[in-house]
């Protein structure tokens, strides 16, 4: 299965369980995550995700969750 | 929600009490992984640990668990194993846990070559209680108890564990944490004293004191360091990476097993 | 029909390990209770069971603990100095409520001390050598026979009460041999096992009341065990109502049971003008002291507390100016405890320390002079 730019992939952050280290923000290769206006860690950039799990696999807090959906 | 492995997580003894951007959470999920990735009965599995902030990894997770006395684990699970052999016995220890206080437990438990999966979390540091230095702090690195910047050398602990006698010998970090779950599965499938060292990061009690901005920065400081085993050779703060030592010998839990049948077989009236 | 069998001390206490069930020792060598490992070393392995010599005594306490988590009952021996080394452990026996049996062989200390002497010198030790507010039970045998017994009480004890449980020896009962009549059969005890469906199961409910049923790893019941102060499930609190809660169950528990827990001797005690009291073995001496006594027309009786902790004192009653002597080999322990009871002008403590046993004349001399001042 090609992961695609455009495959629906959705990023689900646990608020309760992320501490915002901000490693997911650095280590994520297509810069799709960031902090938002009251600093949470939030996927600014969902489409360009190629769901590597990256993140998923660096978080510490076990906070982030991507599931790629079949279109 | 990191759906993949929740079963085997006391979720509800979450947020875990580790300090923003520390590696154990990172090393626990990969721990995690790679018992999923073995399909082991989660009734059978057994997570020994010491004590540090690592060895509180016990508590999240949904298995026979046990958090022990201060660099004992390896006793406790040599009791453990020892009288229910079939019982897979995983030990997660910090590296003072291990290699100060428990540096004796962890020679013989080597020496013995009985069949434990030792996991020691490498942060350089003692975090929990506020970043003395450890045996594995790096030469010239700063903690509380070495303020001017270590004196001391640090052990080589995968080597240790090589010449006292485990027949498994493997390093990987909290950022290859892909590699440190297939070390952990070879680790579990070698039948006897199997050690992997995973360095992680402790931003709050090393970082802080040893110029690194950010979790995120000795993340990749682990990615620059960390050099593949064979690979070219290493210097100043670098470490190999991957497997590192196997080696033949017969398991300790079977051999005392193999005592008891002969002993049974020469029974008089049986 | 029992069977007779010349024994030692050391040896009676394996045997009778053996016959109590237990199936895992682990231990360190160390004079005077080297026997006791080397007895386990040939017979376990016979019995399908498992010796192992440790590293060191603070590993060989780890691995009996981790073997009775794993549902086997399991011993250690030692002496004096290992038995320092094991107190950090033994007080993570007590926390999580693991049963195992420590037997400890006591020689003269402190630190080297007399390593081939007899001593009570450990005593308070037995009590109080693990910090912090926890419950214990120590028993001290006075014959080869009583360690044959005694060692089968402290297992059936521990695995009832979930508790660690000491045999208080010393090297003159350890290494002494004496006829010993091996019962045909043996009470045992097992460690009572959880009733409800894993998912109802909490490791420390306080349904079941001051002892809560033991899970064995493996069995199905995945908890957590952990030697931090921890609620009903088992897992860390700080919360000082749950801590409260957790440290008076822990350090109450026993006090329901104390009449089966407490076990003693009386002897001429009905009528005693002056109470001799002694255990282990000063014991042996005070009895054969009672009897000089009586022949030379002064009655006197003798208590002797076979679980040293917690101390009988429900079963000694003191009476109005009735002295009370207290022979120990040690500079004065256990007769704090009897002083705490019958006040101080009351009773006499008489030491010997130079590591020979106190002999029947000895005490006996201590019975008249202490009669000739009442």
């Amino acid at each position: 299965m090609t992961i695609t730019p455009n495959q629906n992939t959705s990023i689900r952050i646990n608020p309760d369980w992320c501490k915002r280290c901000g490693i997911c923000l650095e280590l994520c290769p297509k810069q799709v995550l960031g902090f938002n206006a009251t600093g949470r860690v939030v996927a600014l950039h969902p489409q360009q995700c190629i769901a590597c799990k990256t993140c998923e696999r660096i978080c510490p807090d076990f906070a982030i969750n991507v599931e790629v959906t079949e279109e | 929600m990191f759906s993949d492995i929740a079963q085997y997580f006391r979720t509800e003894s979450l947020p875990h009490i580790w300090c923003p951007g520390c590696g154990n959470g990172t090393v626990t999920a990969a721990l995690v992984r790679a018992i999923k990735n073995l399909q082991l009965e989660q009734n059978n599995v057994v997570i020994v640990s010491g004590i540090g902030c690592s060895s509180r990894m016990s508590g999240y997770l949904d298995f026979n668990t046990q958090h022990t006395t201060h660099g004992r684990a390896l006793a406790f699970a040599t009791g453990i194993k020892l009288a229910k052999p079939e019982l897979d016995v995983f030990v997660v220890m910090g590296d003072g846990d291990c290699a100060a206080i428990g540096g004796n437990h962890l020679i013989h438990a080597a020496r013995r070559n009985i069949d434990l999966t030792a996991l020691v979390i490498n942060n350089g540091i003692y975090g929990m209680t506020g970043g003395q230095s450890s045996p594995l702090t790096p030469h010239d690195r700063r903690a509380t108890t070495m303020p001017f910047g270590n004196l001391e050398r640090s052990f080589d602990l995968v080597e240790l564990a090589k010449a006292a006698g485990a027949t498994y010998g493997a390093r990987a970090t909290a950022y290859h944490n892909q590699l440190l779950t297939k070390l952990l599965i070879d680790a579990y499938n070698n039948h006897g004293f199997s050690l992997v060292e995973a360095v992680a990061q402790c931003p709050v009690s090393y970082g802080r004191r040893n110029q690194f901005q950010t979790p995120a920065a000795m993340v990749m400081w682990q990615k620059e360091h960390g050099i593949k085993v064979g690979q070219h050779s290493i210097s100043g703060e670098d470490f190999y990476i991957g497997e590192i030592f196997r080696a033949e010998a017969a398991e300790f839990c079977a051999e005392y097993d193999r005592l008891r049948q002969r002993l049974q077989e020469d029974m008089p009236n049986g | 029909m029992s069977e007779a069998r010349l024994m030692q001390g050391n040896e009676a206490c394996a045997a009778g390990a053996i016959a109590a069930g237990a199936r895992f020792f682990a231990g360190y060598p160390i004079t005077p209770s080297s026997e006791i490992a080397e007895f386990m070393a040939e017979q376990l392995p016979r019995l399908g069971g498992t010796f192992i010599q440790m590293e060191d005594e603070i590993a060989s306490m780890a691995a009996v603990i981790g073997a009775s988590l794993a549902g086997v009952k399991s011993l250690t021996a030692t002496s004096g100095p290992g038995f320092s080394l094991k107190q950090e452990n033994l007080g993570y026996a007590a926390a999580t409520e693991v049963p195992c049996v420590i037997i400890n062989v006591q020689r003269g200390g402190p630190s080297t001390g007399l390593p081939t002497s007899p001593a009570q010198g450990d005593v308070m030790q037995a009590r109080w050598g693990t910090h912090g507010d926890h419950p214990i039970i120590v028993l001290s045998p006075a014959t080869v026979q009583e360690s044959y017994e005694l060692v089968i009480t402290a297992f059936n004890l521990a695995e009832e009460f979930r508790v660690p449980v000491i045999l208080l020896l010393d090297e003159v009962v350890g290494h002494l041999r004496e006829r010993v009549n091996l019962p045909a059969t043996v009470q045992i005890v097992n460690r009572k096992k959880p009733e409800v469906p894993p998912e109802r199961f909490s490791p420390y409910g306080d349904d079941h009341g001051m002892i809560p049923p033991m899970a064995n790893f493996g069995a199905g019941y995945r908890h957590h065990v952990t030697g931090l102060v921890h609620d009903v499930n088992g897992m860390p609190t700080v919360n000082p109502a749950l801590v409260t809660k957790f440290l008076l169950r822990l350090n109450h528990k026993l006090d329901p049971y104390l009449a089966k827990i407490s076990l003693y001797e009386q002897i001429l005690l009905e009528d005693a003008e002056v109470i001799v009291l002694a255990y282990g073995c000063t014991a042996r001496a005070a009895l054969e002291a009672v009897y000089l006594a009586r022949s030379s027309g002064i009655k006197a009786g003798l208590f002797r507390p076979i679980t040293l902790w917690p101390f009988p004192e429900a079963a000694f009653v003191p009476r109005q100016n009735i002295p009370i002597i207290v022979p120990e080999m040690n500079c004065g322990q256990l007769v704090g405890e009897v002083v705490k009871i019958a006040g101080r002008h009351n009773v006499y403590s008489l030491s010997r320390i130079d590591g020979e046993l106190i002999t029947p004349t000895q005490i006996s001399a201590k019975i008249s002079e202490v009669i000739s001042r009442v």
